[in-house]
């Protein structure tokens, strides 16, 4: 989009990176673009409920320090310098408050900044607050957060996707053209897939997790989220890279994304070998979530792809092996929210002749504090780590993990990216399985596999599924540290889709009442 | 269940021992494939990082930390720069 | 109530002692295992703290190097063997001291295993074997407050600081030690000293059991003599001094031995030493039994110390204990029985220091077991607490040498340095204890006592040099002692045209 077009326009329909250049030339300042954002979140979060907190004041002295540079004729400080961002609300800033979806954490201010924050900050981009995610990002719906529910902006009677549903959300009301999300098992690809968005999980290790809320570390991964390719790219490249505070951080070069994504998008897909994963479809896959792939696997042979079927058996075990490492890692990870400290502390207890104990307060305040799934998991995780059971259960579960890295390998060795849906189903009904732990858990079944082996994972919008109406995501994985192609590949997609549709996805969400 | 919760450090009510009884014995009977998969497969190594690093060592050199004021300040109770927490039992007699 | 005790020879007897020693040192880094904060002792609260040790949520680790080549450093000092690949792991307990509610520890997977210590019991040489050093994170520490006793079960409330959370703790844990009989208390304590002697040359901590950088648990089991099942151990804590060890020890093995042969059994508990009693008493008992349920710390990845960093560590080893105390006994020349007993006296530092400012071995080593140790014996304190420093001795020596004072002097101008008079030449000055050195001066004493005794003077000359002694008595009894009497010898017989050297020997 050009700059001449954006004065007199909505400055929230504009991408980042229309908005970054335009901010670059004097087409507008980034105090008005941030404020025009702000003003679209009074508007409609009322009805998404994307935020549990605005930093508006914040988020204003961020947009002038950028405008102050530029009149000063500095150099800005990277390509997405003065555009505005929504922060899952697991990602500590100082000065903010972090909740994690928790009630534990109520009014907890965190003293420092995550990495990736201190990187959005140096880089100029504008943070707006904090966006709503299931409890500790246990959930694929936001319904576990104890702040209420986040909603779909495609239709306000479902949810967005899980556990980072307000990220997903608020780029889809168009709150925000850029948001951070974390993915352990799906939590970005799964909500971008809901609300036809971008969400990408980096490598493991491909971005910092220091001072972002652990729930199983083994597998947490940051990312980025737009509603473009390209937008996601440039946000990946801010916030990747080496920290030496995360001592699982890969010390490699960031890979160059944004290039990948202007190669795919002039060259596309032609001689590529795109792998479809047999056991990542059919059973428990919605029919127009599957007739939506099966367009998009069509359309990437029409490119010019070389489309190969590859078999992943040991995938059928991979829901299994989440179901048990993750659960094993975050009751270890959320002991320390204890009452000592900092957080929630619920110490009138009724207790008779015993005089009030240290354990006693833990006690009651993890019960009050920590919601149905998060002390599900728990003990769940308390579990299949205790004497007697961790060979059988979370041993057992870590060479399961090795299998699916061997049968990612194997599949690597056929093709140069893998392609499957990013969600069996497109979004599902407010409270409908909410009761249902297990069908909860089936909602990550594409997404699990490539968590488990740490490789990085996109979604990228495909189209609407004929039977919902409702958005539906691709998901390209790539090799460990193979960014570059799985960017590439989606930006060849998203370019073909916009040139067949005339737009990308996310422009086809209904509009929004606005409440003023 | 009794047991694990205390491990937990979690105080849940007879309702909610109740329910997680019944929703952690489905979950447990549907996680038990991962026994049976990896008897099948002997000899296959634990992947306990998805990194593969090794050796990932800091300096000993000194990083400034928190002030007191911003140590203290989360924190439900303070008293003369420390953290005032009830009594704690467990060991002494 | 007090429980009953067994008379120790009669425990001996009766039953066999089974030991197990850990040992935890806190490391000398500048800042903790896993983050960059401050490990100074006796900062105030609170003050040495950052979201990771305080375990804020987001906060994550990162292993100080300097601590694990502190780790294996003393690894190898044990004669263990270095773990080509280890890991780190979760031990998950909550206690509020504790942030994390987890210690990031080693388990199956310690950076240094089956090693060993020589220690002498008695000039007995005892071998102790070492079952595994790792590396772990030392807790905060808690203030009890408005209980009567300020013991935890009496307290109100607790006041909690994080400034020792996370300090870098090496632990390092022996196999049982058999047969020890009744040496058993003795091995305990002369185990722990060495170890002690050992971190202190690794230069890898101040091991100040006072201030609790070096902590001893001792494990203790009976076994009824000739009986080859083990008996059930109790883990005695809060030991904290060389002497608590023997003591403790020692306690333990006469109440499970009365407690075994009254028909009763030992449960295995954590016990707490009493330094003021001498006594050890039981732990709370604990609701739930632990289970730690130890797993792999996903936050941090596995070392795999490379085989040429371990030995360049080794290399770099300085000189241990036993090592220089053999190389110190041949360079003094001592016999073995000489060494031990500067050894028991903890002698060996202070010699060795008072050589090193140039004091002759013979001298230093004289100076301090006999002078030295008369007036540490008297005070009630170590010869190391005395107000002398080595470098003060040697002085002194080096005054006696060149004749300015002689060994009755000596002693009083030691005196003085004790009483905190100052260096030895402040009191010399002070107290006028100059020997009379100026040859003029003496000369004319010398002069003044051969007139006198012309008839001595003449058997000197016609060659009866032992009757100098004479001569130099009445030179001494003219300068009140204050004389050096080689000097006065020398003299005389220059006096006399006598040449010193075809003399009998002096005196």
């Amino acid at each position: 989009m050009s700059t001449e077009t954006l004065s007199g326009t909505d400055l929230t329909r504009q991408t980042a990176s229309a908005l970054a250049s335009a901010i670059a030339d004097g087409m507008v300042s980034a105090v008005e673009v941030t404020q025009a954002h702000l003003d679209r979140i009074g508007d409609v979060d009322g009805a998404v409920h994307a935020f549990l907190h605005v930093s508006a004041d914040s988020a204003l002295d961020q947009a002038r320090t950028v405008d102050g540079a530029r009149s000063a004729g500095r150099q800005l400080a990277s390509p997405l310098a003065g555009v505005p961002l929504a922060l899952k609300d697991i990602v500590v800033q100082q000065g903010s408050p972090a909740t994690a979806g928790s009630a534990i954490l109520r009014g907890w201010m965190p003293p420092y900044h995550a990495t990736v924050t201190r990187r959005l900050l140096d880089a100029g981009v504008v943070i707006l607050g904090k966006t709503n995610l299931d409890e500790f990002a246990m959930g694929s719906s936001t319904e576990n957060s104890a702040y209420g529910p986040s909603l779909n902006p495609w239709d306000l009677g479902r949810i967005p996707g899980g556990s980072g549903g307000g990220s997903a959300a608020a780029l889809a009301a168009y709150e925000a053209p850029l948001a951070i999300g974390t993915d352990t098992g799906g939590s970005i690809r799964q909500p971008a897939a809901l609300t036809g968005t971008v969400g990408a999980k980096p490598t493991y290790g491909g971005v910092s997790r220091y001072g972002v809320i652990a729930l199983a570390s083994s597998l947490d991964q940051v990312g980025p989220c737009a509603r473009t390719v390209l937008d996601t790219a440039l946000l990946h490249e801010v916030i990747a890279g080496h920290d030496p505070r995360d001592s699982t951080s890969i010390n490699a070069p960031v890979p160059r994304v944004v290039d990948a994504v202007r190669r795919g998008v002039a060259d596309g897909v032609r001689g590529m070998k795109i792998g479809v994963v047999k056991q990542l479809g059919g059973k428990g896959y919605q029919a127009g979530v599957l007739e939506s792939f099966d367009a998009a696997v069509a359309s990437l042979i029409e490119a010019g792809a070389e489309i190969v079927e590859v078999s992943c058996p040991n995938f059928e075990y991979a829901l299994a092996a989440y179901y048990l490492i993750l659960p094993s890692e975050c009751s270890s990870n959320l002991a320390r929210f204890d009452a000592m400290r900092y957080g929630l502390r619920v110490d009138d207890i009724a207790t008779g002749a015993e005089p009030v104990s240290a354990e006693a307060v833990m006690s009651a305040t993890r019960d009050a504090g920590f919601g149905a799934e998060v002390k599900r998991r728990v003990i769940l995780g308390t579990y299949a780590l205790s004497a007697g059971y961790y060979d059988a259960y979370y041993g057992s579960a870590l060479k399961v993990r090795t299998l699916i890295r061997q049968d990612f390998e194997k599949a690597y060795a056929a093709a140069d990216v893998l392609i499957s849906p990013a969600s069996p189903v497109t979004a599902f009904a407010l409270g409908e399985k909410v009761d249902d732990p297990m069908a909860m858990y089936l909602n990550d079944l594409a997404t699990i596999p490539g968590s488990l082996a740490g490789i990085p994972a996109m979604s990228v919008p495909c189209g609407i599924a004929s039977d919902t109406s409702l958005p539906v995501g691709l998901q390209v994985m790539a090799p460990a540290l193979g960014e570059e192609r799985m960017y590439q590949v989606a930006a060849a997609f998203e370019a073909d889709y916009v040139r067949r549709f005339g737009g990308i996805v996310a422009d086809g969400a209904p509009e929004l009442a606005v409440a003023r | 269940m009794v047991h694990l919760a205390q491990l937990a450090r979690i105080d849940l009510t007879t309702d909610e021992l109740d329910l997680y009884v019944g929703q952690l014995s489905v979950i447990l009977d549907s996680v038990a494939s991962v026994s049976a998969v990896t008897t099948a497969n002997p000899g296959v190594e634990p992947t306990t990082h998805a990194a593969g690093l090794t050796n990932v060592y800091r300096p000993d050199v000194l990083v400034p930390g928190l002030s007191r004021e911003a140590a203290l300040a989360g924190a439900p109770a303070t008293q003369d720069g420390r953290f005032r927490v009830p009594q704690i039992l467990g060991e002494q007699e | 109530m007090a429980p009953e005790l067994m008379d120790y020879d009669e425990a001996i007897e009766r039953f066999d002692p089974v030991m197990g020693l850990e040992v935890h040192v806190e490391l000398g880094t500048v800042t903790k295992m896993f983050c960059g904060c401050a490990t100074d002792f006796g900062a105030p609260p609170n003050t040495q703290v950052c979201p990771v040790c305080l375990a804020l949520p987001g906060a994550m680790p990162t292993v100080n190097e300097r601590a694990v080549e502190y780790a294996i450093r003393i690894g190898l000092a044990l004669n263990c063997k270095i773990a080509d690949w280890c890991r780190f792991a979760r031990k998950n307990y909550f206690y509020p001291d504790m942030p994390k509610n987890y210690q990031i520890s080693q388990y199956d997977e310690p950076i240094a295993y089956d090693g060993y210590l020589d220690v002498d019991v008695d000039g007995e040489t005892v071998r102790v074997a070492i079952e595994r050093a790792h590396m772990e994170e030392d807790t905060g520490k808690s203030l009890h407050v408005g209980g009567s006793t300020g013991r935890i079960a009496g307290a109100e409330y607790s006041l909690l600081d994080y400034n020792r959370a996370g300090v870098p703790l090496v632990e390092i844990v022996t196999k049982p030690i058999f047969g020890t009989k009744a040496a058993a208390p003795a091995v305990a304590k002369a185990y722990v000293g060495a170890l002690r002697d050992l971190l202190l040359s690794l230069g890898v901590s101040d091991v100040r059991m006072d201030q609790g950088s070096l902590r001893c648990d001792a494990n203790l089991s009976l076994t009824p003599a000739g009986n080859p099942v083990m008996g059930t151990r109790t883990e005695t804590k809060n030991v904290n001094s060389l002497r608590s060890v023997e003591r403790a020890v020692r306690y333990e093995i006469t109440r499970q031995a009365a407690r075994l042969a009254g028909g009763g059994t030992i449960k295995q508990e954590t016990r707490h030493f009493d330094e003021a009693t001498g006594t050890t008493t039981a732990g709370r008992s604990k609701e739930t039994s632990e289970d730690y349920r130890y797993f792999p710390e996903p936050d941090l990845v596995p070392l795999a110390p490379d085989a040429a960093w371990v030995e360049s560590i080794r290399a770099a080893l300085p000189e241990l204990p036993w090592v220089r105390r053999s190389r110190l006994q041949v360079e003094w020349g001592l016999t073995d029985l000489e060494m031990r007993d500067l050894l028991a006296a903890d002698a060996v530092d202070l010699v060795a220091a008072t050589v090193a400012a140039g004091a002759p071995p013979a001298e230093a080593r004289s100076w301090w077991s006999a002078y030295l140790g008369q007036k540490a014996n008297a005070a009630s304190v170590s010869l190391a607490e005395l107000s002398i420093t080595p470098a003060q001795l040697a002085r002194v020596i080096a005054l006696v040498a060149d004749g300015s004072l002689n060994a009755k002097i000596a002693r009083q101008v030691i005196d003085g340095v004790l009483a905190g008079e100052g260096d030895p030449d402040e009191v010399v000055a002070a107290r006028g204890l100059a020997v009379v050195s100026d040859d003029s001066a003496l000369q004319y004493a010398v002069d003044e006592a051969l007139r006198a005794a012309p008839e001595v003077a003449e058997k000197i000359r016609s060659g009866k040099v032992q009757a100098v002694g004479a001569v130099v008595g009445a030179v001494m009894k003219a300068t009140k002692g204050q004389a050096d009497a080689g000097r006065v010898r020398t003299l005389v017989l220059k006096a006399l045209g006598v040449d010193a050297h075809t003399g009998p020997n002096w005196p």
